[in-house]
This record gives C-alpha cells, structure tokens and sequence, in this order.
C-alpha cells in the first residue's frame, strides 16, 4: 500500500503540495507516483523565477522505466528547485515526502485541491 | 484475462509487481531494477523466461526443415547440443522472429522462440513444414529459468545436485541434459550463465533450490536493460517483419555460403546484399544529462535515424540506445527529447561485457 500524509494537499496528476507558511508551497510527487514510476534516474527541473501557467507540464521525472511529466497545480512562480536531484535523483523514491521535493513556488490561488481521502479514492480507482 | 507461468505464485510471494508483458503477468522488478541489474553484473540473478515457447522438431528430414525455415545454417553444428542465433525471415527478408536452434540430434531440433510472437511463429512453421517430413511439438509443459551473472554457474552447481559434474566441460553456447533438465549455456544478459529448461512440475523446486543459494530473483525490467547494454536485439525493437537483418546490424546471423541452400527471404536479402543498405543498428550514449527513449530522432553527420531501444545504463550510469542510424555515420550525434536536442557520441555496441564496460 502506497503512503498517502494528511498533513498535504494532492493532485489528481499524482503530485503533492505543502503550506510552508511563509507564502511558499512544496510540491513533490506521491508515493503512489514514485512507485508506478521505479527506480528514478533524471529529474528535469524548471529554473528559479520562472513562471509557470495551472497544469502545465514544468517538471518531468524520468526513472528507467519511462519519462513522467509534472504539472503546476496553479499558477505559480517557482522560488526554489531541489538541486540535490540532480546527482541523487533515487531521493525521488526513497524519500518523495520529505528529501525528495522537487520545487517551491509561490501562488495567488492554489485552487481546489484534494485532501488525503479525496486523493485515496483516486490511488483506489486505479 | 492474462497467462501466467507455473512461477506466478513465487513472484507474487516475492513482492514481484506484476505487469503485463505481451499478454503474460510477468515481474517488472521485485522492488528495484536498479539493484537487479546490479546483481547480474556482480553476482547472480535469475530471471522466469518460461513465457518464452519451445519448439521441438523431430523426424528425418529436421535438418532440412530448418536449413529452409533459418537464415542462419544449422549444417555446421557439429556437436549435440550445440545452440545457433538465427533470424527467422520472410519471404522479402524481413525477421518473423529471432531464435536459438539447438541440435540435439540428428532427428531432433530444439527452436526457443520468443513469447509474444509464438502464435505468429507456430502458423508460419507448421505452414512451411508441409512438404517436409517432420513433427513440431510445441512444448507448453516446460519452464525456462536463466541464471546470470558472474557467480551464476558456482551457485547453480551448488543449488541443483550433478549440474557441476554434467556441465563443467560446457562451452558457451551448447547445451547438455541431466534427467529432465536441458541446460545451455546461453543469455540475454552479456554475463556468463545458463538458461534451463524443465518441466513446469520441477520448476517451483528448482527455482526455491537456486534461492537458497542465493541466487537473486530479477524482473524483466532488469533483463531489458541488461540486454541493451550488451548489444542485443529485441525483436519489435530492433526488428520486425519490415525490416531485413542486414538493416539491424545481424548481417552475421545470415549464412549464404551453401549457394544451394534456397531458404526462406534468401533472393531478398542478396538483392538488399547487392543493391547494398543504407541503414544499420549503431549504439548512442548520452553525453547530456536525461534519457533516451524509443522513436525519438536522431540527427547525424550522414542523415536523421531513429532510436530502437532507449533507456538508461546503470552499469555505465549515463543513458544509452540503439539506434537504426545511416551507415557510415560517426562521432557526436544529437537526439531530439521533447523539442530539445542533446547530444551523443555514436559508438559501436556492446556497451558492456562481462561486467566490463567496453565503450
């Protein structure tokens, strides 16, 4: 069973989005994404200040298996990238909660998003 | 509803994702490719090949059947259990398949022929067998287990007793039997190893006996990437019925020296032969950062391509491919990934060997 957090917000896309509090938000991809996708290999980053239009595709993880894009929940402006992927893409998998964030933006209106049970229901309808 | 093999319950046991691999539920990996495929290289794994189908042809005129169905010529198979790679072509050359032919006998030959092409291969064979006096027997009671890697064959001697004594004089590429286990020393993987062939009852018995002896279970995922870094064609990837095996970089699979010897998609190739091809199977390795996949473009000093088999090399740790590329090109090369060009360096495969990388 993939780990789905109460403590976020999801994406029927599959990626995650967190409050910092300070008007940023985290964002990532699910557990359940990480683990359809395997053994990642290459994360595509955006550049800090780029700015991004609601479901578009500004990220793509890539793991052996396939190529996966990522896409914003909103529009946002991305404020900071996890450079650490870029040797250590496997942090993807290994930790895609926490240590495996992709991106922190800043946005006007996150829009509706789905909590924990809403983004269950969509992992189960699979 | 999917095949399954007599194996499914050991992977579901072992944590396998299933996936559906041409029709069959087959392990993708049993919780990280990655570490999968290191394992072959540096140790032994073992992969559940039995959706692969077995073919045996028995009678008289074998020898003769298979000279006509096979490009490539069994005739010079001189000892039992010797093993031959050979396409399978149509009549305009191109492959129908490609296969192992052993010779087992003089009345008896064993093709191993792929799983998602068994129907496709089991008409064409018995339709061409109608003027030859022969048996096919499709072999739907055996399993196929390849062992591979470094350590393979210590740990297949100690998992399953009398394997060291029957095999310790078997070279690669032949096989030999001990009661009902038919061994070769074959792979798919670039490693020393055996593929082995047995009946489905003995399979969960012997599959559990090389566990024990630690001998790691691997998916199919591993296998792919395993094979692309050796150099080895994937049929429906680096063939089909379209394409000649000149166009695929196995123009060595095909024996023409017995002038007499007419078999099937022979006046198709000497007429590519003659006429001469204008495109080959060549390896690429990414120098920029991402992967490469499937169909994307190529775009060399000689003219564009396309990428055959793309993915990403753990052994190496950069993204490699084959490619179908204009003869003759070489040096860098840039690939077409989503409306942005990296590049590449053109290399001639194997990427790896023996756990050695060779580029």
């Amino acid at each position: 069973m993939s780990d789905i957090r109460d403590d976020r917000q999801y994406t029927k896309t599959h990626e995650w989005v967190i409050d910092n509090g300070d008007g940023t938000f985290t964002l990532g991809i699910t557990d359940h994404a990480q683990e359809l996708l395997g053994d990642m290999v290459f994360v595509e980053l955006p550049a800090s200040g780029d700015q991004i239009s609601s479901e578009s595709e500004f990220c793509v993880v890539e793991s052996v298996k396939a190529a996966s894009g990522v896409y914003a929940p909103s529009d946002l402006e991305v404020v900071e990238v996890n450079e650490s992927l870029e040797d250590e893409p496997e942090l993807v998998n290994s930790s895609c909660y926490d240590d495996g964030w992709l991106v922190k933006f800043k946005s006007n209106d996150l829009g509706e998003l789905l909590n924990s049970d809403e983004y269950q229901e969509v992992v189960d309808s699979e | 509803m999917m095949y399954k093999t007599c194996l499914n319950s050991q992977h579901i046991e072992l944590g396998g994702k299933m996936v559906d691999f041409g029709g069959w539920e087959m392990p993708l990996n049993y919780g990280s490719q990655i570490d999968e495929h290191h394992i072959v290289r540096k140790d032994a794994g073992m992969f559940d090949v039995s959706h692969m189908c077995v073919i045996d042809i028995k009678g008289g005129a074998s020898q003769e059947f298979i000279r006509f169905l096979i490009a490539n010529d069994v005739k010079k198979l001189n000892s039992k259990g010797q093993a031959l790679y050979s396409c399978m072509l149509n009549e305009n050359g191109g492959v129908i398949d490609d296969l192992i032919a052993y010779y087992l006998e003089d009345d008896f030959y064993r093709l191993v022929v792929n799983a998602g092409t068994t129907r496709k291969d089991l008409e064409w064979i018995s339709k061409q067998s109608e003027k030859f006096d022969i048996s096919i027997n499709h072999r739907q009671d055996l399993a196929m287990i390849a062992v591979q890697g470094p350590n393979a064959i210590s740990k297949t001697y100690q998992a399953i007793p009398g394997t060291e004594e029957i095999c310790k004089n078997l070279k690669p590429f032949n096989a030999t039997s001990i009661g009902s286990l038919f061994i070769a020393r074959t792979g798919y993987t670039g490693e020393d190893g055996f593929e082995i062939i047995l009946p489905e009852k003995s399979a969960e018995f012997t599959w559990k006996m090389l566990l024990e002896s630690e001998v790691k279970p691997c998916g199919l995922g591993a296998r792919d990437t395993l094979r692309l870094e050796a150099g080895m064609s994937l049929y429906g990837s680096e063939m089909d019925d379209s394409t000649s095996p000149l166009e695929s970089n196995l123009g060595w699979t095909v024996d023409l020296s017995d002038e007499d010897r007419d078999f099937i998609g022979r006046k198709s190739l000497e007429n590519f032969k003659s006429r001469g091809v204008s495109y080959t199977i060549y390896g690429l390795i990414l120098n920029d950062k991402g992967v490469i996949r499937d169909h994307q473009r190529v775009i060399t000093d000689k003219g564009e391509g396309e990428v055959t088999s793309g993915s990403f090399s753990p052994t190496i740790g950069k993204s490699i491919a084959l490619a179908r590329l204009p003869k003759d090109c070489s040096g860098e090369c840039n690939i077409e990934v989503r409306n942005k060009l990296l590049s590449a360096k053109i290399v001639k495969p194997p990427f790896v060997r023996n756990g050695k990388i060779l580029v």
